[in-house]
């Protein structure tokens, strides 16, 4: 078999030492983005009150806590259930027309299950962002390398599927036109962050699902 | 903010077919009735009249999904907002949606799914016995109790039973309208 040619593809760079915070594991891993996903994340969210967080299996769900100041009733943290985090936060914008609903997921989350990207793409809710992980690893089970790293793009899927306001940021200064992006744009808004592959801590959180789901519609007004 | 027809991209409306089944009719009203708003599917033929009537209905948001799996995560996040759905399926969808169940399982979300029958009885495709035989036994394996409706008035009683399963008690269940109750598919 020929060997793919890697002369355009792009260089990747490994995670410096100090990004993982207390408790994270150094991984050695490269990938082509290099910022650290929760500063980043932190920029591209803003101001985490504005927002339904659904965050993705694994480590997405841990930022997400970490954005929203731990386990907070506006967060749904998925800890299972690989390829929901995208559906279940557009039956959630579809039922909260008057809140922003924000899905926090990985690249390895999303690919389970990318048609869910075109069901978006046909109902288009501007209230809904994405914002997806992009570390190029399947970080949980060993960082294994994802097919984000061998030439596909989410961004370009998610163009595909319908959704027009999309962003792929890899460099700092891209940050703040993507957060303007994710509040702002007047269809669902998707932005790819290419990261590095560090893996930060996880935070602690309930392991009573029937708690969340209380608790997340509690916060909401309604009868649980 | 975004209203619910603002929401979806009108679809072309299909006129609802001139010969109205009238226990799909009455199964409808009762699924808007007990407030449900939000309709997922995977085309099926099965399904007709409910998807045909969630798409021409401005209130209700009518969601073709890409797989079952979408209909269960969206279902939960409804709820989550504050909204009922139902997921409407083919038995083969059911073994799609496996995983996901775990959601609704551990969880507790309320789930209503009604289940179109493939290969239970006179099916002509073969493809279709697998999942037709497995549907029941995988539903109620992943926590979801399962009625099951052969004939038109029979429907009609189930999926009230459902609904004050499903909305009253929060419980998981699905409704199997088998291929006595819609005529079997004989071609292949």
């Amino acid at each position: 078999m020929a060997k793919k040619s890697t002369a355009n593809a792009p260089r990747k760079t490994a995670a410096k030492p100090g990004m993982l915070g207390a408790g994270g594991r150094a991984t050695g891993k490269e990938s082509t983005g290099h910022m650290e996903r929760r500063a980043a994340c932190k920029v591209l969210v803003g101001n985490p009150d504005d927002f339904l967080f659904i965050g993705g299996i694994a480590s997405a769900k841990d930022d997400a806590l970490w954005l929203a100041g731990g386990d907070v009733p506006h967060v749904f943290p998925l800890g299972g259930v690989m390829g929901a985090a995208c559906a279940m936060g557009l039956g959630l914008a579809l039922a909260q027309p008057d809140k922003r609903v924000m899905v926090m997921t990985g690249d390895g989350e999303l690919l389970m299950n990318s048609g869910t990207l075109a069901t978006i793409g046909v109902l288009n809710p501007p209230n809904l962002s994405i914002i997806i992980i992009d570390n190029e690893h399947y970080g949980e089970t060993g960082f294994q390398p994802s097919h984000t790293g061998r030439g596909v793009d989410i961004a370009k899927i998610a163009e595909g599927s319908g959704i027009q306001a999309v962003r792929t940021v890899i460099e700092e200064s891209e940050l703040e036109d993507a957060a303007r992006v994710l509040r702002n744009s007047n269809g669902t808004s998707l932005v790819l962050l290419k990261c590095a592959a560090t893996s930060p801590p996880k935070i602690p959180h309930s392991r009573n699902g029937n708690l969340q789901r209380t608790r997340f519609r509690e916060g909401l007004g309604f009868k649980v | 903010m975004a209203t619910k027809t603002a929401a979806k991209k009108a679809p072309a409306r299909r006129s609802v077919s001139a010969k109205k089944p009238q226990w799909q009719e009455s199964v409808y009203r009762m699924l808007r009735d007990a407030g449900i708003s939000q309709f997922s599917y995977v085309p099926d033929a099965g399904h007709l009249h409910l998807i045909d009537r969630s798409l021409a209905d401005p209130e209700v948001h009518s969601v073709a999904l890409t797989t079952e799996e979408e209909g269960v995560a969206l279902s939960a996040g409804a709820h989550l907002g504050g909204e009922k759905s139902v997921v409407l399926m083919q038995s083969s969808g059911v073994g799609n949606i496996i995983n996901m169940l775990s959601l609704s399982e551990y969880c507790k979300f309320p789930l209503l799914i009604l289940v179109s029958m493939r290969g239970d009885y006179g099916e002509g495709n073969p493809w279709q016995y697998a999942m037709g035989r497995g549907a029941q036994t995988v539903l109620e394996a992943m926590g979801v109790q399962v009625l099951t409706a052969d004939d038109p008035e029979d429907a009609i009683q189930t999926v009230a039973a459902a609904l004050t399963m499903v909305n009253q008690s929060g419980m998981q269940v699905a409704v199997l309208l088998t291929q006595r109750l819609l005529v079997a598919k004989s071609f292949a």
